[in-house]
């Protein structure tokens, strides 16, 4: 009875979308002027003249639709493969690559201006990397003061007693940043020998780190330094925060409040596609050009905080006093954190509770 | 009696009918925009590898994380549940039975939490409820958080859709009861109590579903202890990118909602009965004893605090700048100064509110006359499918329009899935605002403007329709609280760029730094004024419809 009703409820659905079908679109022949359709994350930003600019060079008019967060969006990519709701997407991260090659959503495309990208970003020739962000501890520099403790080294001070209650992390199941951390410990530790990252989060634990479900709850809720309104001066956070606290200070300071552990760092590379598929392949690769080009690539780091790829973009000045950019973060390789992503956040959960 | 009414209900069916249109509404509605992307998305899910694989499910049901999972969602969402009816129940009868100055706010104010951002909210709590917050206790990252933020965005659940049904109930009842010897307690659980249980069923089963499928919440102030079936349905989407798995949880889900409905549908079919209503207010005094004052009081004090101290946390902190107290956050959010663009951010929060209040009311109000008339079976089934959007992992349903709507037209990225998304969910709240008004309309009334020859559908709107207006407006405020409120299943569009309130208030909390973060708590202050502002004239409405009776 059940059945049935509901049985008869999908065919007046599918009757009524058969009914639309009247109106579909062809799609364009590619030349000429385009609308491209640039699917991107939700924390995507940029300054409000950077795509227009674009439009005017090229004559084509970009359509800029947003997705989940990065997994999310991958995922919408997965489930819409056969019909791209986009032409290009930006913000998919070595973290969630492996899966987003292994589903072929991107075609081939190796920019001209890629000569300017350093050789370390560039990890496939499906995709364009675009920006860079490290993700590394942060330290509250007077909190650490107070308690007269020098700033922590390496990941291996952070279970030492002195460093007890100190930390706090993002837990990797539901935050990047966290992920990202966890996998600079996997590569830092290594997964077989005498003291692996297991045993490293094991340690952690038992020194008492506080972990948080998002980077919002542990940077504003638990920890000290800057913005921050809790009493544990280390966090897990963006070698991009000093600089941040500078620019959204208030009342404005000279100097920032907080500092990066250049040690244990994990670099989240963002990519940009062509979603196999569209029908506008030209135009789609002059959009990636654009993404290359110093317009775009400067504009980057004052609106979305990381770091252009492009290696002639100027930093902006905050971002060269407050920071620095860890000389060789490790971290495993896209196709590797996709086989091992789940097992790692498991081991991770039971290496912190038991 | 009872017997006779319900007889009565039935011999009054040609009245009732009123055309076939209502049931076509509702079933094409929840066809088109619920089922239909939901059956979509969860067999493209599990055929990603080009054939229909079911051993996700297995594979789910044997995890022992599930369990936990499934153990934890159902009990949590049932004391969340009791606790809110404990709370708000008192509030509840001080707006329904008293008069008093600033009553109106109140009334839009309880329900005002309901749009804050978990984010926003959480971090307020994670102060209060932090070893440096007023109250001296450590409560983060326990159930106890988890219990008190629930109770606090579902208060006003409770407190309006109880109260505006208590306020049609004629004191003169209780009265009665009371000049024929019966105690204050007994009067009210003799005589109130059981014509209240239609209300609170309704306000009960939606604050279930809505714990149910708790996410930010039990993420952030339950800490890694504690997961919903919602976060793992979530967490196997986003994180661990396994769509067969996380469709596979969102059909458990599914199943364990549906299994909670049905229980609900039998208890409430014994329930249902007609009472003498009267206008809305006018059962309402002033409280004119001195312990009548104490209580209503107290009770309002309570409020305050319960309600107040999350919202005066937020407001401090949106007020405290970098040189004392002040407007600053706000100025730089309205001077240009800002990361975002909040004007824009209201504007379109404001057309989203709108283009989903209307479908959700329309489709609300139908669903509710074809539920109340079709009183055996196929009205409770009805009841039950039309409030499992409530209980859907957000997930599920943002997946499922973008699987559902490339085809024959390519809607997917349409803004206007956005409205849509919101009304789908807001939809089950006018049902369960109106459905136990209608219910209790007396078929004596309908029945005698037809026979002094109004039609069906004349007596349907010259009868019932100004009996349900004032619970279709609670209805509607709930409809734009949901989309204020940005519900979840927008983050799973893909959709114009266009920022709202709460994604604006994401994005500036994304940043650190002093400014961005006061920023981010003036626009929350600035959501939740707005939020009131516009339930009280929601409101309003209500009671300007006063001289129809």
């Amino acid at each position: 009875m059940r059945r049935s009703r509901i049985a008869r409820l999908g065919t007046a659905a599918a009757a009524l979308a058969l009914a639309a079908a009247a109106c579909a679109d062809e799609a364009p022949q590619e030349d000429g002027p385009q609308t491209i359709r640039l699917v991107t994350h939700d924390s995507f930003n940029l300054s409000g003249d950077t795509l227009a600019q674009f439009e005017e060079q090229t004559g084509h008019t970009v359509e800029h639709l947003e997705a989940g967060d990065a997994g999310a969006m991958v995922n919408q990519a997965v489930l819409t493969k056969d019909n791209p709701i986009g032409d290009v997407m930006f913000g998919v991260d070595n973290t969630f690559l492996g899966r987003a090659l292994d589903e072929g959503l991107f075609e081939e495309y190796v920019s001209p201006y890629l000569a300017d990208v350093p050789d370390a970003l560039k990890l496939d020739t499906r995709v364009t990397p675009i920006d860079f962000g490290d993700v590394c501890l942060n330290y509250d520099i007077a909190g650490l003061a107070e308690r007269g403790l020098a700033p922590p080294a390496g990941l291996r001070d952070l279970t030492r007693p002195e460093y007890a209650g100190l930390l706090v992390v993002e837990h990797p199941g539901t935050s990047s940043p966290g992920l990202a951390f966890l996998l600079a410990t996997v590569a830092a530790f290594g997964e077989e020998g005498g003291y692996t990252w297991r045993d490293y989060w094991a340690g952690l634990a038992a020194n008492d780190v506080l972990v948080a479900a998002g980077w919002e709850d542990a940077y504003y809720g638990s920890f000290s330094g800057g913005s921050g309104g809790g009493d544990r001066p280390i966090v897990v956070s963006y070698a991009s925060s000093p600089p941040a606290e500078v620019i959204f200070a208030d009342p404005p300071v000279d100097e920032a409040p907080t500092a990066v552990v250049l040690d244990g760092c994990f670099r989240q590379i963002e990519f940009a596609g062509i979603l196999a598929g569209t029908p506008a392949p030209n135009a789609s690769r002059q959009l990636i050009d654009f993404m290359l080009g110093l317009v775009f690539q400067e504009d980057i780091p004052l609106n979305m905080f990381v770091f252009p790829a492009n290696e002639k973009a100027a930093l902006p000045d905050e971002f060269v006093r407050y920071t620095e950019i860890p000389d060789n973060p490790a971290g495993p390789a896209p196709e590797e954190i996709d086989a091992n992503r789940s097992r790692w956040i498991e081991e991770w959960t039971e290496a912190v509770t038991s | 009696m009872r017997g006779r009414a319900r007889r009565a209900v039935k011999s009054g069916a040609p009245a009732a009918g009123a055309g076939r249109w209502p049931a076509a509404v509702p079933v094409v509605f929840f066809g088109l925009f619920f089922l239909y992307p939901l059956v979509r998305v969860v067999m493209r899910s599990l055929s990603l590898e080009g054939r229909l694989d079911l051993s996700p499910f297995l594979e789910i049901l044997t995890r022992g994380s599930l369990r936990r999972a499934a153990w934890f969602t159902v009990w949590q969402a049932a004391a969340s549940t009791l606790a809110a009816l404990v709370f708000a129940l008192p509030g509840a009868y001080v707006l329904a039975r008293y008069r008093f100055f600033g009553r109106n706010l109140v009334w839009a104010a309880s329900a005002a939490p309901f749009v804050l951002p978990t984010v926003v909210v959480g971090a307020a709590y994670l102060a209060l409820l932090g070893p440096g917050g007023p109250f001296g206790v450590d409560l983060r990252y326990t159930v106890w958080a988890i219990l008190i933020a629930h109770v606090f965005f579902n208060y006003g659940v409770v407190v309006r859709m109880v109260g505006s049904f208590w306020e049609l109930i004629d004191p003169k009842l209780e009265e009665a009861a009371r000049v024929l010897g019966a105690g204050r307690l007994r009067a009210f659980l003799a005589v109130t109590l059981p014509l209240l249980l239609p209300p609170i069923a309704a306000a009960s089963s939606i604050v279930f579903l809505f714990t149910f499928t708790s996410f930010g919440v039990v993420l952030i102030l339950g800490g890694f202890g504690y997961a919903t079936i919602e976060v793992a349905v979530w967490r196997e989407a986003t994180v661990n990118l396994d769509l067969a798995a996380s469709a596979a949880l969102a059909v458990v889900q599914l199943a364990g909602v549906g299994a909670a409905l049905w229980a609900y549908a039998r208890l409430q079919q014994r329930h249902a009965r007609r009472l003498p209503l009267r206008a809305a207010g006018r059962a309402a005094r002033r409280p004119d004893t001195l312990r009548k004052r104490l209580a209503v009081g107290a009770v309002l004090a309570s409020m305050a605090l319960y309600l107040g101290a999350p919202v005066a946390a937020l407001v401090w902190r949106s007020l405290s700048t970098g040189s004392g107290p002040g407007l600053g956050h706000y100025t730089a959010l309205v001077g240009g100064a800002s990361f975002v663009d909040p004007g824009g951010a209201v504007v379109n929060s404001l057309w989203f509110a709108a283009a989903a209040v209307v479908p959700a009311l329309l489709v609300g109000l139908a669903s509710a006359v074809v539920i109340v008339r079709r009183p055996g079976r196929i009205g409770a089934r009805l009841d039950t499918f039309l409030m499992l959007p409530l209980g859907t992992s957000a997930v599920t349903i943002g997946f499922g329009f973008l699987v559902a709507f490339g085809w024959p037209v390519d809607i997917r990225t349409s803004a206007w899935l956005i409205p849509l998304a919101h009304s789908v969910v807001a939809a089950p709240f006018v049902i369960r605002t109106v459905a136990p008004v209608l219910r209790s309309v007396s078929p004596r009334l309908k029945e005698a403007a037809a026979v002094l020859g109004a039609s069906p559908r004349r007596v349907f709107r010259e009868v019932e329709l100004p009996m349900v207006r004032r619970a279709a407006l609670v209805g509607a405020g709930f409809a734009a609280a949901v989309s204020l409120g940005e519900f979840g299943a927008t983050a799973f569009l893909v959709r114009p760029a266009r920022p709202t309130i709460p994604t604006a208030v994401f994005r500036l909390l994304g940043q650190p730094g002093a400014a961005t973060f006061g920023q981010a708590m003036a626009l929350s202050t600035v959501l939740l004024v707005l939020t009131t502002v516009i339930i009280m004239s929601i409101d309003r409405y209500r009671m300007d419809g006063l001289g129809e009776f």
